[in-house]
């Protein structure tokens, strides 16, 4: 076991607040967003589909410098959040978080998305006829269903929050403590001299989070089939 | 029981059904394929919206588009068992029959847990999840899970339809005492005449989206214009009768309907159990006199009735024999051979083997009489 500096300490204790605090935070829109592309038909539904799918496509750095001119200082909801709650986003750990759950957002959609779609909606009328309401039949049909698919998502966006770098420095820069999170404080060893113990000895802690992750991603799912008899 | 007068489109298919099936009993709902047998009971689950016309179900408006009632399929107390089964595969079969009871709340007829679980043999599957059950084992879940929710009348959506030939075997006499033992409505939904022979006491005829003809079992199958609907092969007519006696050294059954009586092999019932029995058409002869040194044992006096004389080889006929009716299927020339024509007296011959017998409790010939 390699001694680690308080300051790498801190890179990696702060990256693992901000990637479940950002997962957590973009699940439950992210199971209703899944839910309205699998199940409902309405307008504008191509338009969704593809504004959720953005963050997967484009340059991570173009995504960090959307978030700043909407959330940042003088961005129109960046200001109105100042105004009424004090809320600054830019330069913290708060914008960090954001930032990453922007950018996994669509990886949960879509496997949650692929739970929904393989869901029988005949459970649901089953449901229905034995006297269970629209919320009642959520929680105790469709949820427990795709919690496979929620499960596998959420690890898997953990495993890539832990290493989203573009977005985060673009919108809330690189703030020892406050943003720097495990791929910018190895970016900012690599950049100065004499820091190649510590991007390397970040790097592994990197590897063995995101390998874990992935590890832990397929036990879930695999229990859950055998669980479902799927 | 239903009372049904409405009109739905599904797609490019629509249906108009009338039906007023007071009775109760079990009511079967027969039809080809494609038919609207399944469309007519996911109306009256509330799981598609006819677009204009009413559904009572058990003496509750459940629908009615005059009086804006559309009564959510959550409220409607109507069990509906998928011809899918349609288990919630998360949950333990106990936990999959006490999802409808635990939402029943204070309208319970007081069908409880352990009188289904003993009524369907589903004691040794409690702990099981679904996926390990087999066809059989899940619609005997599916039904025990409709009838705990407690419900004013329970639809079976052709239940037997995905089974093979042993499950089907299985799961019959399971369907046979359901009615009996829960005294719930029943809607049998079904494309196979033997399963509706067996377990229907009221046979409506699905055609077209619409209902050809609705009555008692045996009166439906000896109407010879619903022949084209019920097809040539499996016509026939059902006839309740009553056991008599055993003949042990030529191992018959006696049956008493009527003033008439017939044998049959024998019977495993004790004397006085009701027996409907299934004789197809083409399993009858016609004969104008008593015919003698016949190996049949089954010469029944009796009158033509009704008769089709088709444009083809063959002719229908019903014949009224001991009270009750019977069809025959001869051939055209044998129609005018004979001479027969509506009133005539004639003798039906049955082969006591070509007669289908189905042994049902006391209880449902006590309710049919009624």
């Amino acid at each position: 076991m390699p001694d680690f500096t308080q300051a790498e300490l801190a890179a990696i204790g702060l990256s693992l607040r901000i990637a479940l605090t950002a997962v957590a935070a973009a699940l439950p829109p992210a199971i209703l967003v899944a839910w309205l592309l699998a199940r409902r038909d309405f307008p504008g539904k191509a338009l969704l589909d593809a504004a959720v799918h953005l963050p997967l496509v484009l340059p991570p750095v173009v995504v960090g410098y959307a978030l700043l001119l909407l959330l940042g200082v003088r961005g129109p909801l960046g200001a109105w959040l100042e105004a009424q709650f004090g809320i600054r986003l830019v330069f913290t750990a708060a914008g960090a978080t954001v930032a990453t759950a922007v950018m996994v957002f669509p990886l949960l959609v879509r496997a949650i998305r692929i739970s929904v779609e393989a869901l029988d909606p005949g459970l649901d009328e089953a449901a229905r006829t034995l006297g269970a309401g629209a919320l009642d039949r959520f929680f105790t049909i469709s949820l427990p269903l795709i919690a496979p698919g929620i499960l596998a998502g959420a690890v898997i966006a953990f495993a890539a929050s832990l290493g989203e770098f573009g977005a985060v420095i673009t919108f809330a820069s690189n703030v020892p403590g406050e943003t720097q999170t495990l791929p910018l404080a190895i970016y900012a060893a690599t950049q100065s001299p004499g820091g190649d113990a510590t991007a390397a000895k970040l790097a592994a802690v990197s590897l063995a989070l995101a390998l874990g992750g992935l590890v832990l991603a397929e036990a879930i799912a695999k229990h859950m089939r055998k669980r479902f008899g799927r | 029981m239903p009372l049904l007068d409405f009109r739905m489109t599904q797609g490019a298919f629509a249906l108009d059904v009338k039906l007023d099936a007071a009775t109760g009993g079990v009511l079967a709902l027969f039809g080809r394929s494609g038919a609207g047998k399944t469309s007519i009971v996911r109306a009256i689950a509330g799981l598609a919206r006819p677009t204009a016309g009413t559904i009572k179900i058990a003496g509750r408006t459940l629908f009615d588009s005059a009086a804006g009632i559309d009564v959510p399929a959550t409220q409607r107390r109507i069990g509906y068992v998928f011809q899918d089964a349609r288990l919630f595969p998360h949950l333990r079969v106990a936990a999959n029959l006490r999802y409808g009871q635990a939402r029943a709340g204070r309208h319970g007829k007081g069908i409880e847990f352990d009188a289904v679980v003993d009524l369907l043999g589903l004691r040794d599957l409690l702990a099981r999840h679904p996926f390990g059950l087999s066809g059989g084992e899940r619609q005997r879940v599916a039904i025990g899970r409709a009838l705990l929710a407690q419900p004013d009348i329970l639809l079976l959506d052709e239940p037997l339809a995905s089974l093979d030939a042993p499950r089907k075997a299985e799961l019959l006499p399971y369907l046979d005492a359901l009615h009996v033992r829960t005294k719930v409505p029943i809607v049998y939904v079904s494309h196979a005449l033997d399963e509706v022979v067996r377990l229907a006491d009221t046979l409506a005829i699905v055609d077209g989206g619409r209902i050809a003809a609705c009555g008692a079992l045996a009166d439906v199958m000896s109407r010879l214009d619903l022949r084209p609907l019920v097809g040539r092969f499996e016509a026939g007519a059902a006839i309740d009768t009553t056991l008599l006696r055993h003949d042990a050294a030529y191992a018959l059954s006696y049956l008493a309907f009527g003033d008439s009586e017939m044998a049959v092999p024998q019977i495993e019932a004790e004397p006085g159990a009701f027996v409907r029995v299934r004789i197809r058409a083409r399993d009858v002869l016609l004969a104008t006199q008593r015919p003698e040194g016949l190996s049949a044992r089954n010469v029944l006096a009796g009158h033509v009735v009704d008769l089709i004389p088709e444009t083809g080889a063959y002719a229908e006929l019903a014949v009224v024999v001991g009270g009750q009716r019977l069809v025959a299927r001869i051939t055209r020339a044998a129609l005018d051979a004979l001479d027969l024509a509506l009133g005539s007296p004639v003798f039906a011959v049955v082969k006591a083997v070509a007669v289908e017998r189905i042994v049902r409790s006391r209880d449902s010939s006590g309710r049919n009489a009624g």
